[in-house]
């Protein structure tokens, strides 16, 4: 044969160089006939967003987002999409990229309402099990007695992948880190009694009934002193119709709210919180 | 331990005032039919079923209704109940109040079912579950055997074992009723060998009850389960995820069948039952026959026991039952004990890592790896926990008992069923 003149390395050299080049020509073909088109603006929109496949606005993952934007921008129109730990910032420069005018929602955050602390809601009943809040809340209504209260177990620092909720030793309860929250909803998941809500951080701060419990005044007081007992002070005084009393609980809806704190001042038990800085006093929120 | 075995049960002195639950059965909570200042005489229905799987509920005591509202239960949550203020002892005249025995059942099978139906009858072994339904066969389905359950399922408890000796011949004459029902010629009557005088009694009184037999059974924990009692007693083993009626039975406890017994032969609703009272701290461990809605409390004292003392409070027996939150929720259809605990027995010991010595495998009845789900359950695998029948399991607590690093199996156990059936429920709605 006239492949012995190559020697034996020169004859594998050509097999397996042969054999490469056949392959080659097969992926080359293979490539071309079922070739992905990837729209390149899923690709850009994707490097816009944060990355952190947090799942908050409600896709799976940035890219799902991503989609999701390219998607809506063909119709013109990007309301319902926002990413709530990219904030203002990644809806203008997803915006800007697509040509169109961003989704305005105000920057968000965690908000726990319950203000059952160690202090005014304390222990009456040892749990010993594993600390857990979901394993305790399926066991009974938990230390304080409080069936609708935080159960101090910290199931939410641990759902937390941002570092942003801690719990605090003194009073029992997670304390959320405005700066770390990003608004992805992983404590609202994890907590067994709903205690997390996603708010607004509010300008120049915010307002909210910091109680879940629906039990009726005089039993809610029994287990916690920081109760909402459903009294309506709060409702009575508001200037914008903002608050609603639904089964023994008050609720500020957020939107209506303008922060101005005569909910906070009248409200007996304190279980009204707020951020703000300076407050109305008693007298003065009730003569207005 | 059965410290109260030998206290005959004692007719518990009426209560001032009592609250009802309208939730004492499994499934939907019962609509109220009373209100506020309504009129009640014992026997009163003042609940009606809400749904399929549901029960009627009876007042127990004669007086006035004060209010409608929710109560604190064992576990601390809310249950709407009715609240009574006692005034005298006036039943409802229908109610046949003679201790007479009536032998002969006079009723036809539907006449039966309506009116178990109608007397708010629930399983009284533990699970409350509605006696109608188990008792209605659901068409194709035949049953061979009716098997009555008198193992007296945990430690501690000994109210089904006083009731076995004070009202054999009314439990034999209930399993009778049953049997028609069921169109069934075969009852056996399961008791564990602690109790030889209870077995001997049913067993001499049996003799005039043709198809109604007593078997000894080995002291073992938990027999009381109706698939292990099937297996005890007839060697039959109810597959995974079936029914005791797929192997041809129906289990019932002795309790239910004097009940059914009550309900159908003297039209008496089911409004109290027998308990059992015991532990540290007790003075005096009884049985009570106690009516539905009396105060915890108020039975507790009347035992000898200091409240002060009380560590912890178990309602039902020491290893199903649930350690109790509070210690003024009302006494239920399904309350058959309490226990109460001291401080070295209340707590549990420090929690260690799982060693994989395998014992909780060898001490599960159902045949499950219970460090294994466990596991799943902590890792919220839930679907994974289903795969490995974590539904099968009864929650016996076998497995926690027997860890030597005291890990907190159940615990997760239980917190995965919720979710296995919460899966199960989005699974079905799609």
């Amino acid at each position: 044969m006239s492949f012995e003149i190559f020697g034996p390395i020169g004859m594998a050299a050509a097999l397996l160089g042969g054999i490469a080049l056949l392959s080659a020509l097969l992926l080359f073909l293979t490539a071309k006939k079922f070739h992905v088109q990837v729209d390149h603006r899923v690709e850009d929109v994707t490097a816009i967003l944060p990355g952190i496949n947090c799942g908050s606005c409600g896709y799976p993952g940035c890219s799902g987002l991503a989609q999701a934007f390219v998607k809506a921008s063909e119709s013109g129109n990007l309301a319902g999409l926002y990413c709530p730990p990219g904030g203002k910032d990644t809806a203008e420069s997803v915006s800007s990229y697509l040509g169109l005018a961003p989704e305005v929602k105000e920057p968000t955050v965690a908000v726990l309402r319950c203000g059952g602390s160690i202090l005014a809601a304390p222990v009456r009943l040892a749990y010993d099990g594993p600390p857990r809040c979901s394993l305790a809340h399926n066991l009974s209504a938990g230390e304080s007695g409080c069936p609708f209260g935080c159960l101090r177990l910290g199931d939410c620092e641990v759902s937390c992948d941002y570092g942003a909720i801690s719990m605090d030793k003194t009073t029992g309860l997670p304390v959320v880190d405005d700066d770390k929250c990003i608004s992805c909803g992983a404590c609202v998941k994890a907590c067994p009694r709903s205690l997390f809500q996603i708010r607004p951080r509010g300008v120049p701060g915010r307002v909210w009934v910091s109680c879940r419990s629906l039990e009726k005044g005089p039993v809610a007081m029994k287990t916690c002193k920081v109760a909402c007992i459903a009294c309506g002070k709060c409702v009575k005084i508001c200037p914008s119709d903002a608050i609603i009393m639904e089964n023994n609980l008050a609720y500020i809806d957020p939107i209506k709210c303008t922060s101005c704190g005569k909910c906070v001042a009248v409200c007996p038990t304190g279980s009204i919180l707020t951020t703000l800085k300076e407050l109305p006093s008693k007298e003065a929120a009730l003569e207005s | 331990m059965k410290i109260s075995s030998q206290s005959p049960v004692e007719t518990f002195p009426l209560p001032t005032s009592v609250v009802i639950p309208l939730s004492q059965h499994l499934g939907a909570p019962a609509k109220p039919l009373v209100k506020k200042g309504d009129k009640v005489l014992v026997g009163t229905p003042i609940g009606e079923p809400n749904g399929f799987m549901s029960a009627w509920i009876h007042s127990s005591v004669s007086g006035t209704v004060t209010k409608v509202d929710d109560t604190p239960g064992v576990n601390g949550y809310r249950i709407p109940a009715v609240f009574i203020d006692v005034e005298g002892d006036d039943w409802e005249p229908t109610i046949n109040r003679h201790n007479d025995l009536i032998r002969d059942i006079s009723l036809t099978t539907e006449e039966i079912l309506a009116k178990i139906k109608l007397m708010g009858i629930v399983g009284l072994g533990g699970a409350t579950f509605p006696a109608h339904i188990k008792l209605t066969l659901p068409p194709g389905k035949v049953a061979d055997t009716l098997i009555l359950d008198g193992v007296e399922c945990e430690p501690f408890l000994t109210a089904d074992h006083r009731l076995m000796l004070e009202h054999t011949e009314e439990i034999l004459v209930g399993a009778k009723i049953m049997m028609k029902v069921l169109n069934v010629e075969k009852c056996i009557i399961g008791i564990e060998a602690n109790k030889p005088d209870a077995a001997a009694i049913l067993a001499l009184k049996a003799k005039i009850y043709p198809g109604i037999s007593v078997q000894l059974l080995e002291v073992k924990y938990p027999q009381g389960g109706e698939k292990q009692l099937i297996k005890a007693l007839l060697n039959r083993e109810v597959p995974s995820g079936k029914l005791p009626l797929d192997v041809g039975c129906i289990v019932n406890n002795v309790g239910t069948s004097y009940a059914v017994y009550q309900g159908v032969q003297k039209n008496k609703p089911l409004f109290e039952r027998i308990m059992t009272v015991t532990g540290a701290h007790v003075a005096n461990p009884s049985n009570f026959l106690t009516r539905i809605g009396t105060s915890v409390t108020d039975v507790l004292k009347a035992a000898g026991t200091d409240l002060d003392q009380i560590v912890k409070l178990v309602n039902g027996g020491p290893m199903m039952g649930r350690a109790a939150s509070n210690l003024s929720f009302p006494v239920t259809k399904g309350t058959s004990g309490l226990i109460v605990f001291d401080k070295e027995e209340a707590f549990r010991r420090p929690e260690k890592f799982c060693i994989k010595c395998s014992k909780c495998i060898q001490a599960c009845p159902m045949g499950l790896e219970p460090y294994l789900l466990e596991k799943l359950g902590e890792k919220e695998m839930y679907e994974e926990a289903e795969a490995n029948r974590i539904m099968d399991c009864m929650e016996c607590g076998s497995c926690q008992y027997t860890c030597p690093s005291s890990r907190p199996i159940l615990d997760y156990i239980r917190a995965a069923k919720v979710q296995v059936l919460r899966l199960r429920r989005e699974r079905s709605g799609k």
